[in-house]
C-alpha cells in the first residue's frame, strides 16, 4: 500500500541524509561525529539499534523558577490539554522547586521520565505495552496496555500519567487514548526525524539552555561531552537504574 | 478418609432466596458502577495520578487473599489427614474459587480498558509478577476445580490427597505472587519489603479461616443443620493463631522501617500523623481486629455462635483497615525523590496525596464479595456442598 503513494517529506530527507552520509563516507574524508551521525538517520524501515542511546542533560544553575516554557512546549507538542483537575490532569514534564532542608538553597528543575535503562515500569507491565526502544527510549504501547496502572506504582519519579477521561483535539504523532498509561517520550516523533525534543528546543528560544539533548553513546556529542565535563548524577541513584536523563546542581 | 460424611444439596428457603437477592443485587450494582466508570473514565473515582490503585484494589486484594485462605479447611483435611474438617471441605474449595473470581472481577472491572482482557490473556511480559499472578489465578481456578472433581467423584476419591497437595501447594505461591506484587515495588518505602510475601500468607490465613466459620455458620443457618461445634471450636482457635501471626508480620515489618533512619518518615506518617491512617491502623486492624477477636476467639465463655460471628467479623473489619493502610496508605506517602529536600510542584510532589474513596469504587468493591457470594449460593443449591447433619467421629 505505501509503495503507490509519495514518499512523504520527512522519508525523502532521512533517504537523503543516508545516501549523502554514506556518499560522503565513501569519500574518506575524516571519519568525524558528523559522518556517524548522518549515517545512521535512518528511514522508517529500518529498526532502531543501540547504536544510539538518546538522552538529556539538566543543567539546574542555567533553569529559572518560575519559567515552565519546557511544559508549555510539551503540552502544545503533545495535545495535552488540563481539564481543571490537576489531580487527574496528565502531566509529562513538570517543574519542580526545591529547597535544601539544611542551607535553605533554591534549584528549580523540569522533571519527566527519566528513561531508565532498567525501567522498572517496563519490568512489571504484564502485557509488555511498557517497553524501552532499543536507542533507551522508554514508551507505552497505547494498543496493548490495559490501564492497570502498576507501571505508575512501579516509576520511581511519578514520570507516568493515566488517562482519567475522554479527550479531544489530539495530535497525529502523539496518538493517547482513556484508561492508558503515557508519559514523557523524549519527544520520539522528532528525535526519529533527527530534531531535539519540544522542551529542549523551547527552553533555548526562552534564553536559558538548561537542557542539553543528545546521544550518550557518542562521545563527541554535545551531551556525552557535556556529561564527561559536568558533575552530573541521576536522580534516584540508589536505585541503580541508570537512567537517561542526567542533572547537575542537585 | 471415612464416608461417614455425607453431604447436601441446599433445599431453598426464604432465608436463601433473601441472601442471595442482596448478593446478586450488589453484583448488579457493582458492574454498573464498573459500567460508569469505565463511561466516563476514572476521573469519577477518587483515584488519580498520585493515588492510582483505590477502593476496588483493597477489595480485589480482599478477596483474592481469602480465596486462598479459603481452602485451608480443605487442605487440612485431605493434606494433613485431619478428617475432622472432612464436612468442610468441598465448601471450602468452593468458597476459594467463588472468592477468586469475585475478587478478579473487581480487579478487571477497574482497569482502564476492561475490554482488553483478551490482550491480559494473550501478551505476557514474564518478567513482571502481575504476568505471573494472571497464570497463579486461572491456575488456581482449574487445580481446585479438579480438587473438588476428586472429591465429588467417588470413583476419583482416591486422588483426593494428591489434588489436595497440589492445590495447597499452589495456594501458597498464589499468595506469595499477591505478595510480591507489591513486595516487588523497589520506589517505594511502604512496599519494597520480602516480608509482605509471608504477611500475605498469613493474611490469607486469617481472613480465609474467618470467612470459612461465617460461611460454616451461614450454612447451617440456611440448611437448617446443627452447627459443627467441635470444628467450630477449632477453628476458632486457628483463627485466633492466624490473626496473631498476621500481627507479627505486621509487626516486624514495621519494626524494620523505624530501625533505619531514612525510613522513619514514612512510619511516623502511617503510626502517628498520617490522618486516616493510623487510625486504620491502630484502632482498625490493631484494637478491633487483633486484640478483640483474639481475645473473643480464645476466651472459652465467648464460644457461642453469635460471639464466633462477631469475632470473624472483627477479623474482616481488621483485614479492610489493614489492606487500606498498606495499599492507599503506602501510595499517599510521597517518595523521597530528592532527598534533603523541600519540594514544591504542579504534581503534588513531596506532598501526602489525597484520596477520597468514591461511591463507585465502594460499589464495584461490595459487587465482588456480591459476585463470590452468589457463585456460592447457586453452587450450593445445585451440588451437594453442604454437610448434612451432625457427623460422628472418623476413623482417620
Amino acid at each position: 500500500m505505501s509503495q503507490s503513494q509519495p514518499p512523504s517529506s520527512a522519508t525523502t530527507r532521512r533517504r537523503f541524509f543516508t545516501q549523502a552520509g554514506a556518499g560522503v563516507a565513501l569519500l574518506a574524508l575524516a571519519p568525524g561525529v558528523r559522518l556517524a551521525e548522518l549515517a545512521v538517520a535512518a528511514s522508517d524501515d529500518e529498526p532502531v539499534t543501540d547504536a544510539h542511546r538518546w538522552g538529556l542533560w539538566v543543567d539546574t544553575s542555567r533553569c529559572a523558577s518560575g519559567c515552565d516554557a519546557c511544559v508549555s512546549a510539551c503540552n502544545d507538542e503533545h495535545g495535552l490539554t488540563g481539564m481543571g483537575r490537576p489531580e487527574t490532569d496528565a502531566q509529562w514534564i513538570r517543574k519542580v522547586d526545591l529547597k535544601d532542608e539544611t542551607t535553605g538553597r533554591e534549584v528549580s528543575l523540569p522533571l519527566m521520565c527519566q528513561h531508565c535503562e532498567e525501567p522498572p515500569c517496563v519490568d512489571v507491565c504484564p502485557t509488555g505495552a511498557s517497553f524501552r526502544r532499543e536507542d533507551g527510549i522508554v514508551l507505552v504501547d497505547k494498543h496493548i496496555c490495559i490501564g492497570c496502572r502498576y507501571c505508575m506504582m512501579a516509576c520511581p519519579f511519578h514520570a507516568r500519567s493515566f488517562i482519567h477521561e475522554d479527550l479531544s483535539g489530539q495530535k497525529t504523532h502523539s496518538p493517547r487514548g482513556k484508561g492508558v498509561v503515557e508519559s514523557c517520550t523524549l519527544c520520539v516523533h522528532r528525535v526519529d526525524e533527527n530534531r531535539a525534543p519540544a522542551c529542549v528546543d523551547a527552553c533555548a528560544d526562552a534564553g536559558h539552555h538548561a537542557l542539553v539533548f543528545g546521544d550518550l553513546n557518542d562521545a563527541q556529542g554535545p551531551l556525552a561531552s557535556a556529561l564527561a565535563r559536568e558533575e552530573t548524577d541521576e536522580l534516584r541513584s540508589d536505585l541503580k537504574l541508570n537512567t537517561a536523563v542526567r542533572y547537575s546542581g542537585v | 478418609m471415612t464416608s461417614s460424611v455425607t453431604f447436601q444439596i441446599l433445599r431453598p428457603s426464604s432465608g436463601f432466596w433473601l441472601t442471595a437477592g442482596i448478593a446478586a443485587a450488589l453484583a448488579i450494582l457493582g458492574l454498573a458502577a464498573a459500567h460508569h466508570m469505565e463511561v466516563e473514565g476514572h476521573y469519577v473515582t477518587g483515584m488519580n495520578n498520585r493515588v492510582v490503585w483505590g477502593l476496588p484494589h483493597v477489595f480485589a486484594v480482599f478477596l483474592i487473599v481469602s480465596a486462598s485462605g479459603a481452602l485451608n479447611a480443605a487442605s487440612i483435611s485431605s493434606v494433613f489427614g485431619q478428617s475432622l474438617y472432612k464436612p468442610l471441605s468441598r465448601i471450602s474449595g468452593l468458597l476459594a474459587m467463588a472468592l477468586l473470581v469475585g475478587g478478579l472481577t473487581v480487579l478487571v472491572l477497574d482497569l482502564g480498558r476492561p475490554d482488553r482482557l483478551i490482550i491480559a490473556m494473550t501478551y505476557y511480559n514474564f518478567e513482571s509478577i502481575f504476568a505471573w499472578n494472571i497464570f497463579l489465578y486461572t491456575g488456581f481456578l482449574i487445580v481446585v476445580a479438579v480438587y473438588l472433581w476428586m472429591m465429588f467423584e467417588p470413583r476419583m476419591n482416591r486422588f483426593t490427597r494428591p489434588a489436595g497437595t497440589v492445590s495447597f501447594i499452589w495456594r501458597l505461591v498464589l499468595t506469595t505472587g499477591t505478595g510480591s506484587i507489591f513486595g516487588f515495588l523497589v520506589a517505594r518505602e511502604a512496599f519494597d519489603s520480602a516480608v509482605l510475601a509471608p504477611m500475605f500468607i498469613a493474611m490469607s490465613l486469617s481472613f480465609g479461616t474467618a470467612v470459612t466459620l461465617l460461611a460454616m455458620m451461614l450454612g447451617s443457618r440456611l440448611g437448617q443443620a446443627p452447627v459443627n461445634h467441635e470444628i467450630l471450636a477449632r477453628l476458632r482457635t486457628l483463627l485466633a493463631y492466624f490473626v496473631i501471626a498476621v500481627a507479627f508480620f505486621v509487626a516486624i515489618d514495621h519494626l524494620t522501617r523505624l530501625y533505619a533512619a531514612g525510613h522513619t518518615g514514612v512510619e511516623r506518617f502511617l503510626l502517628v500523623e498520617g490522618g486516616i491512617y493510623p487510625w486504620l491502623f491502630w484502632v482498625g486492624q490493631g484494637l478491633l481486629g487483633t486484640v478483640i477477636p483474639v481475645i473473643l476467639l480464645l476466651t472459652p465463655r465467648f464460644a457461642g455462635v453469635s460471639q464466633t460471628v462477631f469475632a470473624s467479623l472483627l477479623v474482616l473489619l481488621g483485614a479492610f483497615a489493614q489492606l487500606y493502610v498498606l495499599i492507599i496508605g503506602g501510595q499517599a506517602f510521597p517518595m523521597d525523590i530528592f532527598p534533603g529536600y523541600i519540594e514544591k510542584s504542579t504534581y503534588y510532589d513531596g506532598v501526602v496525596a489525597g484520596y477520597a474513596p468514591s461511591l463507585p469504587e465502594l460499589v464495584l468493591g461490595l459487587g465482588g464479595i456480591g459476585l463470590a457470594a452468589l457463585i456460592a449460593l447457586v453452587a450450593v443449591r445445585v451440588l451437594p456442598f453442604l454437610p448434612q447433619g451432625s457427623v460422628k467421629q472418623p476413623a482417620g
